[in-house]
């Protein structure tokens, strides 16, 4: 399995034939399979030239072989839709994250997420426009940890220069392309000075090669509390694993919660679509209220990755319009609207718009 | 120096003689000294029976000379109160940070804050009232870190089940003696599965001696999300070190900013306070613009734990009075007031009520 999981280097051609193109599809748990099913039917509605590969990957079972034949049909396809998949802390810690190897294994090396305060929701804070770029393969998740003293744990964060000047690349890269103006490194260097220190130097290095863009750094925790305080303030991010996480977090509570933002996993050869805060909502799973905001802009970003832009502007103005309309919004949003009537609404915008649907 | 600085089995007397206590202050940098003399003209002003003693420490400086003898210090007095010492990036990484080493020499393994809404702070939520319990000396802050192999760096986070088991504690019976209903774990055990595995394991272990007290657990991002859309639901959060310090600034920043909460680091033998979010303040030091609310009522926290309750209490209420009725503010909360201004406004209420 070693073998057939870390075997990165033959590229397989794009999964692309007759036109259309395969993308593997990974229900996931909770709300992710009602969610995934959404966008499968919106994209039947709308013609769009997407295939779905479905891959089940089951969190209850302790063997890998579900989550290695999803890594496979990844390396296939090359682009991929998911759910988030549970991690039961139930189960040994010798049970790794399923979702974390999809990551590392593929090595997903960007989790990009971009928090945009949208029209049609009420937040506390107006006029936000973030792009959080997340180291996404080391740092604290790399799920190495031991108990050589019964009652003493160690858990090793691991920071490399090669992965830090790749991300800070990315981030810079990212940047220049969509014409921002500022980058601002996350850290917390004044306390783990060679781990965070080595991150920080690396993005310095990459920031002198991009004059145009202006870098700043900002420790974590004051970095979090501004975003509370004036969160317009921030352009783009660029940070390790854990506090991508609790920023992106922070940053999405800001815009109006867990569905609403959706997330990118990008790699040099496979990109991985899924919501930005990657919850199982097992709370809310099949009681037709979850919000498919996520996920549907989330296949968005998967049909531009794909350059199927028409398909992806049409889908997302009619999210976008949707939104707006008040008394469809869901639970999260403080509404009584259920998915599908969302989801109606969002294929009605699509008509009326569009040239190219089922009828309805 | 290891001796002197981990030698914590001696308990000297309480240093009070004459009925007059002693207590370290360390000034630190930024706008630490001209909070600090402010809190020292409020304690003159008032008759307060603490008399400070002043050690420097020099953050310029490589030896830790100065941090030992402020280290010394407490054990003698008992009780300090300090501003942020500056970590300089640019010193060598074998340069550990003051602040850090202080609480790890001292032990103050409970850092405390205390998160409300004030009536007179405009704020985008209302009626929060948090009380953060954070592990305050292993976690992510042990300063073990090593580069092996040239470009990979590995930090280790140090979990213990002592650590955890004795931060539980204090978090449970911090609630029950506050009357309290709920404690919250902050976590990431689904990744970090034997480090915060073990601390959510003894919270739970300490939480079924506590039957009063609800006991849950979240993980760190979906608290950190929970934070900023409601706030009113978290009543007790206990954490590690790390989780401690983000979240710690995050409800800071929901209550009014850095400049409003005290924070208190409390170990079984010394106590020393401080503001809560750690801030030097460099940029506007010397500017008499800082606001002093937040080192304010971290010395009324610290005439609390000198059992000089009536003068905390007129203290506390001048400020609180200042900050709600008046609407004396600072830069930082939206106003135009100096840092002198609010002190003397807190002077003239002390006494219009004690008189």
């Amino acid at each position: 399995t070693f073998d057939r999981r870390h075997n990165s280097t033959h590229t397989p051609p794009p999964a692309r034939y007759g036109g259309r193109h395969t993308v593997t599809l990974i229900p996931g748990d909770g709300i992710g399979p009602e969610l995934a099913k959404h966008v499968c039917e919106l994209f039947r509605f709308c013609c769009v030239p997407v295939d779905f590969e479905v891959v089940d990957v089951d969190s209850s079972m302790a063997s890998e072989d579900d989550i290695d034949d999803a890594i496979m049909a990844i390396r296939r396809n090359g682009v991929a839709l998911k759910g988030n998949i549970e991690t039961n802390h139930n189960l040994p810690p010798s049970y790794k994250s399923r979702n974390n190897l999809l990551r590392t294994t593929l090595d997903l090396y960007a989790n990009v997420m971009h928090c945009q305060s949208l029209p049609g929701v009420r937040t506390r804070h107006r006029k936000i426009d973030i792009m959080i770029v997340r180291e996404n393969t080391e740092g604290e998740y790399s799920s190495l940890e031991h108990e050589n003293v019964p009652g003493v744990v160690e858990c090793l964060k691991i920071i490399t220069k090669t992965k830090s000047l790749r991300i800070a690349d990315y981030a810079f890269q990212t940047a220049r392309a969509k014409g921002r103006r500022l980058v601002t490194a996350v850290h917390k260097a004044n306390i783990m000075k060679l781990g965070d220190g080595l991150f920080l130097e690396c993005c310095k290095e990459v920031a002198s090669g991009y004059p145009e863009i202006s870098f700043e750094s900002m420790i974590v925790d004051n970095t979090t509390m501004q975003l509370v305080s004036r969160p317009q303030q921030f352009d783009v991010m660029v940070m390790p694993n854990l506090y991508g996480n609790v920023v992106s977090n922070v940053c999405a509570g800001l815009v109006g919660g867990p569905g609403l933002v959706p997330g990118a996993n990008y790699g040099e050869n496979y990109a991985v679509f899924e919501t930005g805060t990657r919850n199982t909502g097992k709370s809310i799973a099949n009681s037709n209220t979850a919000n498919p905001t996520a996920m549907l802009l989330a296949s968005c970003l998967l049909l531009d990755h794909l350059k199927l832009h028409d398909y992806a502007s049409m889908i997302r103005r009619a999210v976008l319009s949707t939104l707006t309309e008040t008394k469809l919004h869901t639970a999260d949003l403080g509404g009584q609207g259920s998915t599908s009537e969302v989801l109606q609404r969002v294929m009605n915008a699509v008509q009326s718009t569009g040239p190219r649907t089922l009828s309805m | 120096f290891m001796h002197t600085r981990s030698c914590g089995k001696y308990d000297p007397p309480p240093a009070k003689y004459g009925g007059r206590h002693t207590v370290t202050l360390i000034p630190g940098d930024g706008i630490g000294p001209e909070l600090l003399n402010h809190v020292k003209e409020v304690f003159r002003f008032c008759c307060v029976p603490v008399d400070f003693e002043v050690v420097h420490v020099n953050s310029a400086v490589e030896t830790e000379d100065d941090i030992n003898n402020a280290i010394t210090a407490i054990r003698r007095n008992g009780v300090a109160l300090k501003g942020n010492i500056e970590t300089k990036h640019t010193m060598a990484p074998s340069v550990k940070s003051r602040n850090n080493l202080l609480r790890t020499s001292l032990d103050l393994y409970a850092n405390v804050m205390h998160c409300q809404s004030l009536p007179g702070v405009q704020t985008r939520h209302k009626n929060i009232d948090i009380m953060i319990i954070r592990e305050n000396t292993e976690g992510e802050y042990s300063n073990l870190e090593h580069e092996n192999v040239s470009g990979v760096v590995e930090s280790l986070k140090i979990i213990t089940r002592t650590n955890s088991l004795r931060i539980a504690e204090y978090a449970f019976q911090l609630a029950r003696e506050k009357g309290r209903k709920r404690v919250t774990a902050v976590h990431k055990a689904n990744i970090m599965k034997l480090g915060d595995g073990l601390f959510l394991q003894c919270c739970r272990e300490v939480a079924s001696d506590y039957p009063d007290l609800t006991f849950d657990s979240m993980i760190v991002d979906n608290t950190t999300m929970q934070l900023v859309s409601k706030p009113q639901q978290f009543d007790v959060m206990v954490m590690p070190n790390l989780y401690g310090n983000v979240v710690s600034n995050v409800c800071a920043g929901l209550v009014g900013g850095p400049g409003l909460v005290p924070g208190a680091n409390y170990g079984r033998d010394y106590a020393v306070f401080e503001t809560a979010t750690r801030n030097t303040g460099k940029s506007i030091a010397g500017k008499n613009i800082a606001n002093p609310t937040a080192m304010l009522l971290a010395s009324c926290m610290m005439l609390d734990h000198l059992k000089l309750y009536d003068y905390a209490s007129m203290i506390r209420n001048a400020i609180l009075s200042t900050m709600n009725e008046t609407r004396l503010h600072t830069a930082d909360l939206g106003g135009q007031g100096t840092t002198s201004e609010v002190v003397q406004s807190i002077m003239r209420v002390i006494q219009t009520t004690a008189s």
